[in-house]
């Protein structure tokens, strides 16, 4: 029942197979390419998109770092960096400015990216225009239509009840003029680190079976209207209480003991306390 | 035959619309627009291979501001002929310009996909029988209408609200519920958010599908009302579809009607209802007296 | 300060795994993968029908280091079968080649070949067994030797080819014969499920269901949010011979130089659903459409939800969800459904702040 475990899991057809999806979602900026997922020992939902990216693209001289909700140390990001570990011994980090290949779940790190990193970001819902229209067969007819009156009327709607966009995370963008694309839930805050992005960003939905990819220097633009401009989260002049670090996305924390209210950068490596 | 006359704001010609791959028999033996030969179908139904002839060779001409009436029992094909002209369904063959698109000089059956998007929402409006075929039912009432301002283009909030609370004033729906979805309406009421939305970019051509069907007697004419006095002060073409010759009575200048799948008579209205030719118009007029 | 954000995912991760293993391990009782495969047959049928994987010796490991969790052993053998090289395609098999161990039709009385009732709990009566607690060897192998007292011998699976009820009705003219479909069946394992879907991939992705899902739809087609209720023409288990046409033989290659790989259990059901065919307007001949499902293993409950759900899928333009592709094949995959739901149970600091802030942002513009 033992059997050796083939470099980075995937044999070399399945790496080719979605390297070729990669391929195309980067030739054509935010259209989602669809493609035959593979089952991982990791649960669908859980960052199999991707992982599955991240092992098709993985060689010996990467060096890899993986982020759960802005946390190096999140259990998740554990396991996936133990399941990458085993198959391949390839190094690992904490350092943005180090890792060759980042996969994240839900943040885009403080720190720039460079054109020689790839970001692998895991996504649950990659369609844009889901929760307006149900229907897979429907929603492809209107990407390539470019009809997305949907997509602004519910945020339109949104403004009309509630005064504001009320997106929270994952709000969507146009990609390159041309396709509305999802982000997958990052805070509206790492939004604008998109656009013009010098990085390659690619996107991997494991079970809803689909890769996208923001090529470098593309331009990507939050959806909005002229007088309710995009707006990311604002924390009130807060700042990292470790670190001191204003204007970077803030975990909220409640200290018990004093009853107040207090904040730390929640990209943990970027953290000055926790920064080499 | 219509002549083609330049400056028709509407043009169609021979517009055919099949359910079904049709057969030699039904495809050879269809008539040429003389009534008398029906060919081998039964109605608009070849009993060999079970194709329904929707629409058959319908030609017609709308000029700016005209009121067109196309009346006709329920399977004559109005209904199909108004959703071929809105791009619900596709026509399988035929011709129809537009004139303010390419100066009515392009077939926009033939044209991509999102420019006939772009035609529909910018030149068309469009108001359905049923209001659930035109209207999100959960979305309020002015979401409805600037569904299809963002579709044409805008992206302003104050500007688009404005619009749609002019709109609705204009049709009567009160300022308060402006913000309640449709689904809360009475039926009146979704008619009139439904005309309120086809009219919000103000395009040349309305088509009106049966809208005043199963509405009480007082609000059919209130909306009838309304529909009259929209082409008085804007001056919008009009395609009114009916079963009802008392609605075309009172709307159409001119109308057709339509039997089977295709059009039987066609001439001023007044005319048409003193002087029916055909046998089936004059059954429909007596029906009226 | 005194206080920081939880940190140590790693040690957390660690220490938890340890735990599980004590858990499984704290009852000091050695559960046997023979006692799994032999002892808990509906179960390994089960986890193989809803992982497409047929191999009851590893079902059965599955099981164990599952410790009885079907979506759980069900992922296992995912995972592994997806490590798996899949060489060679199998010839289209039908359930005419079944050596039978149970067949029955809720059609007939009396069907060609007869009525095999075969091992069936159907007619059993729920109440526990008491003396099962104490069950010892003896008590076994007293059970074995009576039973083969009784019917002389081993119950060997039937090796008549029994032709199907529904050849008696296309026969008559009331089942219409079907046209083969000699294009290859897709394969939603190797291919991104496109919508409309083939049928091909529509059964695949039945077959491959997890059973309360695949049965829960069936029952609700039948129910009324579907309009199939249908008759059950035949269902049988029995073991199907697989070939597989010899790799060097070329497409043109006969089927008499297949290879031969084994054979496997199988659950086959035909079921029959009137339907109204136009002859002429507002004419109608009434004929019956057929509804198939088969699963690996004897699993009955589900073999019949999936031709329910089969007819279903066949008409798309009846207005319940359970006609509805897109709504059934989306929904109904064991690895993905509890997937998605357990993503539930991981860290969402990050987007629920984000929604905490569109939360903030209106009630701060509604002070006055």
């Amino acid at each position: 029942m033992n059997h050796t475990t083939h470099f980075a899991f995937f044999d070399e057809g399945s790496k080719r197979e979605i390297r070729r999806a990669i391929l195309k979602a980067v030739a054509i900026p935010g259209y989602q390419v669809p493609f035959a997922s593979r089952e991982m020992p990791i649960a669908r939902g859980w960052g199999t998109g991707g992982l599955q990216l991240t092992l098709s693209l993985v060689g010996l001289n990467d060096t890899l770092k993986v982020i759960d909700q802005g946390a190096d140390d999140s259990v998740n990001a554990v396991s996936i960096k133990a399941l990458v570990g085993a198959s391949t011994g390839i190094a690992m980090t904490d350092q943005t400015s180090q890792a060759t290949l980042i996969q994240s779940r839900h943040r885009i790190p403080e720190v720039p990216l460079t054109e020689n990193q790839i970001l692998v970001l895991q996504v649950p819902m990659p369609e844009p225009l889901r929760p307006i229209e149900a229907s897979e067969q429907v929603t492809k007819r209107l990407h390539a239509e470019k009809e997305y009156s949907g997509a602004y009327l519910s945020l339109f709607e949104d403004i009309l009840r509630y005064g504001t966009m009320a997106a929270g995370a994952d709000h969507p963008v146009m990609v390159e003029g041309r396709y509305v694309m999802a982000p997958s839930p990052i805070p509206r805050f790492d939004n604008p680190k998109l656009d013009k992005n010098p990085a390659l960003i690619l996107l991997g939905a494991g079970r809803e079976k689909k890769i996208y990819a923001v090529p470098p220097y593309t331009q990507v633009k939050s959806l909005d209207f002229e007088d309710h401009p995009f707006r990311v989260e604002d924390f009130g002049g807060a700042h990292c209480s470790l670190c001191g670090t204003q204007g970077v996305f803030l975990d909220e924390l409640y200290d018990p003991t004093t009853g107040r209210t207090w904040h730390q950068c929640n990209d943990t490596s970027f953290c000055g306390r926790n920064a080499p | 035959m219509i002549q083609q006359q330049a400056g028709a704001l509407l043009k169609v010609r021979n517009l055919t619309k099949r359910f079904g791959d049709g057969c030699p028999q039904c495809l050879e033996g269809l008539g040429t627009g003389n009534d008398a030969e029906e060919g081998p179908l039964h109605h608009n139904y070849c009993p060999i291979c079970g194709t329904v002839h929707a629409l058959r060779d319908i030609s017609l001409d709308l000029w700016p501001g005209e009121i067109l009436g196309i009346v006709g029992e329920s399977g004559s094909g109005k209904s199909t002929l108004m959703r071929c002209l809105y791009f619900d369904q596709e026509a399988t063959e035929g011709e129809f310009f537009l004139d303010p698109f390419d100066g009515g000089k392009a077939n926009v059956l033939k044209v991509s996909a999102q420019a006939r998007r772009a035609i529909r929402h910018t030149l068309l409006g469009m108001v359905y029988q049923n209001p659930v075929m035109g209207l999100r039912m959960n979305y309020s009432a002015v979401a409805n209408i600037a569904e299809k301002l963002i579709a044409a283009g805008s992206r302003n909030v104050g500007t688009m609200t404005a619009r749609a609370s002019e709109l609705l004033d204009q049709v009567n729906i009160p300022l308060r519920r402006m913000g309640e979805s449709p689904s809360r309406f009475s039926g009146g009421m979704q008619q009139r958010v439904q005309i309120a939305k086809a009219l919000s970019n103000r395009p040349p051509l309305l088509l009106l599908d049966e809208i005043t069907t199963g509405l009480d007697l007082s609000v059919q004419a209130k909306v009838l009302d309304l529909v009259r006095q929209l082409q008085a002060d804007l001056g919008i073409g009009m395609l009114v579809v009916s079963h009802d010759l008392g609605v075309i009575r009172m709307l159409a200048d001119r109308t057709l009607v339509m039997l089977n799948g295709r059009v039987v008579e066609s001439g001023l209205t007044d005319q048409i209802l003193e002087d029916p030719q055909d046998p089936y118009t004059q059954d429909l007029v007596h029906s009226l007296l | 300060m005194a206080y920081v954000a939880v940190r140590g995912g790693q040690a957390a991760i660690e220490a938890s795994i340890h735990r599980l293993g004590w858990q499984r391990a704290r009852g000091l009782t050695v559960l046997g993968v023979v006692a799994c495969r032999e002892g808990l047959q509906a179960l390994v049928d089960q986890v193989m029908s809803e992982a497409s994987l047929y191999d009851e010796d590893t079902a059965a490991l599955a099981i164990k280091q599952a410790e009885g969790s079907p979506e759980e052993a069900v992922f296992l053998l995912r995972a592994h079968r997806s490590t798996l090289a899949r060489k060679y395609y199998s010839r289209a098999m039908g359930g005419e080649s079944l050596r039978l161990e149970r067949r029955i039709s809720a059609c007939f009385k009396d069907i060609p070949g007869g009525q095999i009732l075969g091992s069936s709990r159907d007619y059993t009566h729920r109440l526990l067994n008491g003396a099962l607690v104490e069950e010892t060897l003896d008590d076994l192998e007293r059970l074995v030797a009576t039973f083969e007292e009784t019917v002389d011998g081993i119950p060997l699976p039937s090796t008549d080819r029994l032709p199907k009820v529904t050849e008696y009705l296309r026969q008559e003219g009331l089942l219409a014969r079907p046209v083969p479909d000699l294009s290859p069946p897709g394969d939603v394992t190797k291919q991104y499920l496109t919508f409309p879907a083939r049928r091909s991939e529509r059964l695949q992705t039945l077959t491959r269901g997890q059973t309360g899902a695949v049965s829960a739809l069936g029952y609700a087609s039948m129910r009324g949010y579907g309009s199939v209720h249908p008759t059950v023409s035949e269902l049988r288990v029995g073991l199907m011979p697989v070939t597989v046409p010899d790799p060097l033989g070329g497409s043109d290659a006969g089927q008499d130089e297949d290879y031969y790989v084994g054979e496997i259990r199988v659950t086959e059901v035909e079921s029959l659903i009137p339907v109204a065919v136009p002859r002429g307007p507002g004419v109608f001949d009434l004929r019956f459409d057929l509804g198939y499902g088969c699963c690996f293993g004897q699993n009955e409950t589900k073999t019949i939800a999936m031709s329910i759900l089969d007819q279903c899928l066949e008409t798309p333009e009846e207005p319940y969800p359970t006609h509805d592709e897109e709504f059934v094949l989306s929904h109904i995959d064991a690895v993905e459904t509890t997937g998605f739901l357990s993503h539930l149970k991981l860290p969402h600091y990050v987007t629920f702040q984000a929604k905490l802030d569109a939360l903030r942002h209106q009630a701060s513009r509604e002070k006055p």
